[in-house]
Formats: structure tokens, sequence, C-alpha cells
């Protein structure tokens, strides 16, 4: 017996690599227990590779395919790259194929796919959404997909911890993209490259699970493989409900004396809702250096910052408002799951009452993929997760990030606004 | 037998060189020799035509942060780029580059690098010796099994010989 306790993210890794213990900087060969790709990446991309080898998949169950990206098709080329995807796990016997449902990291766990514990690779830069649920899942590109596919293994460097504690009660009006937008400020983009970081304290421990993986998906804009928080009640009811199976979570806890590269600590109560000015998540501040910049679009959409939680953020504030004239808001649910819930709540007839214009559930402007990209000098701001120089559309265009509060208000004043003003008792302009 | 590569120009970029840069999600529907024909043409329009083979990228910290886009690795190892040498990069790129047979290498000294020198990499050892100046400075070393797999030309290439070989995939754990 060693005197030291393991990390959470080496318990994983030693359970499936075989071995009793793994130490940071170690490079093991581990067992997937889920891999998961979406039409992008996916397919189109492992195909050709699968066919050089002239090899199949090792295990078609273990195997998620989700298509996200080109949805719905806006030309032949993306229609294309749909009906492969269709044809490509009709062919390999992939029974986990959610074809148009919403985006993979929202989709995944909604459909049960996550526990606690699981080694889970993903074809996308935001697989670390997976860590919300006590996973290790981080995001690999498509030779190291198909290598898994072929293998069922994959290599891995096992990864130093990072801790990320907070402390205290979120302010109203303040929520995780804001903590993370913090974060990426405070620590910058490589602020965890290539180490994981975990999510803990009384802060943590109080937000709902759709929060917490807005925590997961952005510690890949730390640079971080895995954004790993670990499971509690918030997380079984949540996998439960899913249909999904919790398996033994308490099994999947870190040691209270496991070596840890840092540990960074941070005050809730005192954190302001947070904007991130062009062309970086890490050139956050507090909202009031933005706030007046005028903007042409407001974006709710995106894995980061348009699932339920997200809507029902920006209907507390377009509750009765109209969105300003010259602005226009765009909504783009995180999956089909989401829209249903926000159409049966009443959150989706605020938002619409308001002016937000319905769009599909998938990737779509986030990454310049679908509708809703911009044009030259246009000034967005955004519920999503990177605003990169372009991503959004043309290279001279703005865009900011906020938290889904910060870019309703600022849809109704047509600038760059505080939120607060909008939730307090007796709110209205 | 060396493990030392040959020596390649060092081509010198900044901090936080992203996948949007190396391969711009404006071409990536298209074909892959377009796309890489637009690699790093943001920051250095001439780069893609004038980047010739054996080549080495010098970067500083976060080198290929981003997107989970392997064209990102692929593009640098289609116009020829036989290394990077960053001070630290992003973590999806760092494995994608390595899969696919692009050797990558932290070396905290590549700020001393300037565009043009002739430098000479040696992975297994951990070194780089630029023979521009004569200065030799560390960079991390790669474990035999994944040097392997780079000099074998990627993790395919790796597979495709160790079963034209009759070997398993994976060696025994």
């Amino acid at each position: 017996m060693t005197a030291m306790g393991a990390t959470l993210v080496e318990k994983i890794i030693a359970r499936a690599a075989g071995v009793d213990r793994v130490t940071p900087g170690d490079i093991v060969t581990c067992r997937v227990d889920l891999a998961m790709m979406h039409d992008s990446g996916g397919p189109r991309r492992v195909q050709p590779l699968l066919e050089r080898l002239g090899r199949g998949i090792w295990d078609p169950e273990r195997v998620v395919v989700i298509s996200d990206h080109y949805v719905p098709a806006v030309d032949a080329e993306s229609a294309a790259i749909l009906d492969g995807t269709r044809k490509w796990v009709a062919r390999h016997g992939v029974r986990h194929f959610h074809d148009m449902q919403g985006i993979c990291h929202v989709v995944l766990p909604e459909r049960g796919h996550l526990r606690p514990g699981m080694f889970v690779v993903g074809g996308d830069s935001h697989s670390p959404t997976g860590g919300a649920f006590g996973c290790f899942m981080f995001g690999i590109g498509a030779t190291d997909m198909a290598g898994v596919l072929i293998t069922g293994e994959t290599w891995v460097t096992v990864p130093d911890t990072i801790r990320l504690d907070w402390d205290g009660a979120l302010p109203a009006g303040v929520c995780a993209k804001d903590m993370m937008l913090h974060l990426c400020a405070r620590l910058g983009m490589g602020g965890a490259a290539q180490q994981v970081v975990q999510y803990g304290g009384n802060t943590v421990d109080a937000l709902p699970m759709q929060e917490r993986m807005t925590l997961s998906n952005m510690a890949a804009e730390l640079g971080a493989q895995c954004g790993l928080i670990e499971a509690d009640e918030t997380t079984v009811d949540y996998i439960r409900s899913a249909g999904g199976d919790p398996g033994d979570p308490v099994a999947w806890r870190g040691d209270d004396d496991a070596a840890v590269m840092a540990r960074h600590r941070f005050d809730a109560s005192t954190l302001a809702p947070q904007v991130a000015a062009p062309h970086s998540p890490a050139n956050a501040g507090d909202v009031a250096v933005h706030e007046g910049t005028p903007v042409h679009q407001a974006y709710i959409g995106a894995c980061t910052g348009a699932k339920l939680e997200d809507l029902r953020m920006a209907a507390a504030v377009l509750s009765g408002q109209r969105v300003a004239k010259g602005t226009r808001l765009l909504l783009a649910p995180a999956s089909t799951r989401t829209t249903l819930a926000a159409a049966q709540d009443g959150t989706l007839a605020t938002l619409i009452e308001a002016g937000a214009i319905l769009m599909p559930s998938g990737c779509g402007a986030c990454a310049g993929y679908g509708a809703g990209v911009l044009t030259e000098d246009e000034v967005c701001i955004s519920s999503t997760a990177r605003n990169f120089r372009g991503r959004m559309g043309a290279a001279s265009s703005q865009v900011f990030l906020a938290s889904p509060y910060t870019v309703a208000a600022s849809a109704v004043t047509g600038r760059i606004t505080d939120p607060r003003g909008f939730l307090e008792p007796g709110a209205g302009v | 037998m060396s493990s030392e590569q040959a020596p390649g120009r060092a081509w010198v970029f900044g901090d936080d060189v992203n996948t949007d840069l190396l391969a711009p999600g404006a071409y990536m529907k298209g074909p892959f020799e377009m796309l890489a024909s637009h690699c790093l043409e943001a920051v250095d329009p001439m780069f893609a035509q004038q980047v010739q083979a054996g080549d080495m990228i010098v970067a500083g910290e976060n080198f290929g942060i981003g997107s989970s886009r392997e064209q990102a690795a692929q593009a640098l190892k289609h116009l020829g780029v036989s290394a990077v040498l960053a001070r630290s990069f992003g973590g999806i790129f760092f494995r994608n580059a390595l899969n696919l047979g692009l050797v990558a290498l932290t070396c905290p000294d590549s700020g001393r690098i300037r565009a043009g020198d002739r430098l000479a990499v040696d992975a297994a050892v951990g070194a780089v010796d630029n023979l521009s100046t004569g200065e030799r400075y560390p960079c991390n070393r790669l474990p035999p099994k994944l040097l392997d797999m780079v000099r074998d030309g990627g993790l395919i290439a790796h597979l495709e010989k160790r079963q034209s070989n009759g070997k398993p995939d994976q060696d025994e754990r």
C-alpha cells in the first residue's frame, strides 16, 4: 500500500489500464468504455482509415454517433455528409445513433450514455463536458478515433490534476458561464494545458447538472484534457432520469490525500457577470468594462450555452421584454429534448414573445457551420464558448462571450448590458 | 543508427496559434489540399506557398489549441513540416500530431530560435540543435513506444505494419 491516495482521474485510468495505480506522466494503454463521434469528424474521416487496414469496429455497442454539425443540411455537400453518416452506422451495426437530435455533448448524457468512472473518448474538443458526470472523457482526432474503433484501446499520458474550488452562493444573474470566463481570464487558455481540472467546493455542489456541464465543457478553453466533477446525488438523479445506470458513484471519488498539481480557490459570492472580448475567452472581465458596446446579433446556442437551464436564464431576463430594434436574437436550443422541455414549461413562449428567432438544434453558427453567421464588422454577443477570429463568420466580425443572462439583457437594449438590473424585484424598463 | 531527423529551417510563430488558424473552418468542407493551402494564412499569407519539406514550426505557448480537428496537424504534415517545437501544446493537437507521425516536442527555449535558423531535432534524446547559432536546447523525450509509432508514420501506418508482421494491435500489458 502506498501512503498517498489517488486522484479521480488516476483511479479511472488505472482501472482502464488494468493496473493498480498510475502516476502523472506515465504513458499507458487503456481500454475504452465508450467512443462518441459526430458527423463532421466521425464516419467520413475514420472510414478511409478502417478500409486501409481492412478492419471493422471492435464493439458497436460501445460506439455512439451523433449528427450535429451539418444539421439540417444547407447544401449538397452537407447533405452528403449526413447521408454518409446514416449509411455508416447501418453498415457497422451501430445502434446508438442520434440523428439531428441536438449537440453531441448534451445528447450523450441526456440519453443516459454516461456513468461515473467511465473512460470515454469523444471526437470533438468539447468532450471534457463528460467530466461533469465523473467520467474521464477527452477529445481526440479522427486518426486516434480510428485506432480506438479498431483496437478498443488508446494511449494516454496520465495527467496531473488542478483543483478549482469555488465556495459561496452565486449572486442573482451570475452563473457557471461567468465562473468559466473568470477562470479563462485568471488562468489563461493554456492554464491547464494537458492537465485535467477538477471542480469542487460548495458552489459547485449546489449547481444543477446542466450548470456543472458548462463548467466541464469550458475546461476545453483552459486547455484541459477533462473537467472532472465527482458524482453526487445530483449526478445520480440526472442519470436515472435520463434512463441510464449510475453504477457505483461512491467508488469514483478521488482520495482526500491525493497529490494535486495546484489548488486554486475562488469566491462565487463576489463574482460579477463576465464578458470576454474578441478574440479569446481569456479576454474576460466584468461586464462593466464593455457595457454600452452596440451589438447586431445576440446568440443563445451551442453545447455551452443553450441547455434548458441556459434558456431559463434568458427567459428570466426577457420575460415581458422586447429585443431592441436593429438587433436580432437567435436561439438554437442545444437539443430537441431541450426544445420540448422549454416548450412544456413556458420558457420557449417567453423567448419567442420577446422576439427570439428559433433555429435548429446543432453546432450551427458557433463554429461557423450553419445559419446565423456574421458578415464583415458585425458584432455579436454569444452564449457559446469560443470567439476566435473569424470562427462565427467574417474575419472582421467581433464576438463577445457572455452568459445567457447577459446575452438576453444585451438583446433587449441592443448594447452589452449588465443583466442584474433586469432580475431585481419589480424590474422592468 | 542515429535517431536524429534531417535538419530543417525554422518558421517562427507566437503564442496561441489555434486550430482555426491552422485549418480554417471555412475550408473544412472542401478538398484537403485546398484546406492545407490556407494553413496559417491569417498570420502569414506566404507560409503555405513557401514552406519546404523538412522545415520546422517553432512557436510559443498553446500551439494547436482549440478544436479537435486533426486537419490542423495533417495540414502541416502535408506541407512538409517535419516537426513542431513549442513551449506548450493544446493537448488534442499534441496527440493528433504524434498519431499522424508529426513530431511534436515541448521546448522551453523555443523563444531563442529565429526565423530561418537551421535546426536538428533528436526526439529520443530530447534535444534540439540550432545549427545556425551553435546553441542546444532541451526538449521532452518521446518514449520508445510512441517514437516507434511516429517513425512508422503514425498510428494507422504503425497498426498496418504490425498487422502485416502478424503481431497483435498492442503489446501485452
